[in-house]
């Protein structure tokens, strides 16, 4: 797995279950890749963040 | 005599029901025009739904009338999506994500220029009013029928596949929406809020 096919997974992630081997496959990549670790931190954040602007109105 | 008064209690009422409705416009019209970016659209979508809320008895005056109004809110601005998809504008421009192709090497790994950086603290961002200055200008900056899914999914807050059904969209075809919208939004923020002098001086 390369960062372009991790970052895809990531973002689906958050859209819906992956399977047990994307699972597994991106598990493996974020752990020798801190570029993706920290992309993957930043998605979290814009979830939160699209959250709170929503608990706002 | 008691039908009158009770009859001017219940012109109270919905006298008071109107203002609270009322005084929520502001805010349901800055939700409307950050989901359809034209005001126009966001201020009939408004307009629709007060009306609709003022002319309904549904609301029981238990729970939270702004949750109710909201609730209403959203089902029109679906309406209108929905009208939208039918009659796509001429001048909608498909995103193909290949700009952000340039963030990867010829083996579609990171570019060391181009590696997302350490964010610090979410918390003390998020508790900064420049940053929300910014997210909104990340979000305004998505390109409008990318937009249109992420807000769809993450201001709306509707399931995916609702999503799909709605625009006619394959369910793959939804995620890679999403994927870029996250991916323009990440580097954005990156760019803009994140890389400025701005990190340094919320963390000191
Ligand atoms: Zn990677």
């Amino acid at each position: 797995m390369n960062c372009k096919q991790a970052t895809q997974l990531m973002s689906e992630s958050h859209d819906h279950q992956l399977t047990r081997w994307q699972r597994f496959s991106l598990r493996v990549h974020l752990l020798i890749c801190n570029g993706c670790r920290a992309y993957n931190k930043h998605l979290d954040f814009i979830s939160k963040a699209m959250q709170q602007m929503r608990d706002r109105f | 005599m008691a039908t009158g008064s009770s009859l001017d209690e219940l012109g109270n009422q919905a006298t008071e029901l109107a203002e609270e409705v009322q005084a929520l416009r502001e805010q349901m019209l800055r939700f409307a025009t950050l989901q359809l970016r034209d005001v126009t659209q966001a201020e009939d979508a408004v307009h629709d739904a007060i009306n609709a809320a003022l002319s309904s008895n549904k609301y029981s005056g238990k729970g939270s009338l702004k949750s109710w109004v909201y609730a209403i809110l959203r089902n029109k601005i679906i309406d209108i999506i929905r009208e939208r998809s039918r009659h796509p504008v001429e001048t909608f421009i498909e995103d193909d994500g290949s700009d952000l192709n340039d963030q990867f090497d010829e083996k579609g790994h990171w570019k060391k220029s181009q590696q997302p950086a350490n964010w610090g603290q979410p918390e003390t961002t998020l508790a900064n009013k420049q940053f929300w200055l910014i997210f909104e200008a990340c979000l305004n900056d998505l390109p409008e029928s990318t937009a249109q899914v992420f807000m769809m999914r993450e201001h709306l807050g509707l399931d995916i596949r609702e999503i799909c059904n709605e625009l006619s969209l394959s369910e793959s075809n939804c995620w890679v929406i999403m994927h870029r919208a996250r991916m323009r939004l990440r580097k954005c923020l990156e760019g803009h809020f994140i890389q400025g002098d701005f990190l340094q001086a919320v963390s000191q």
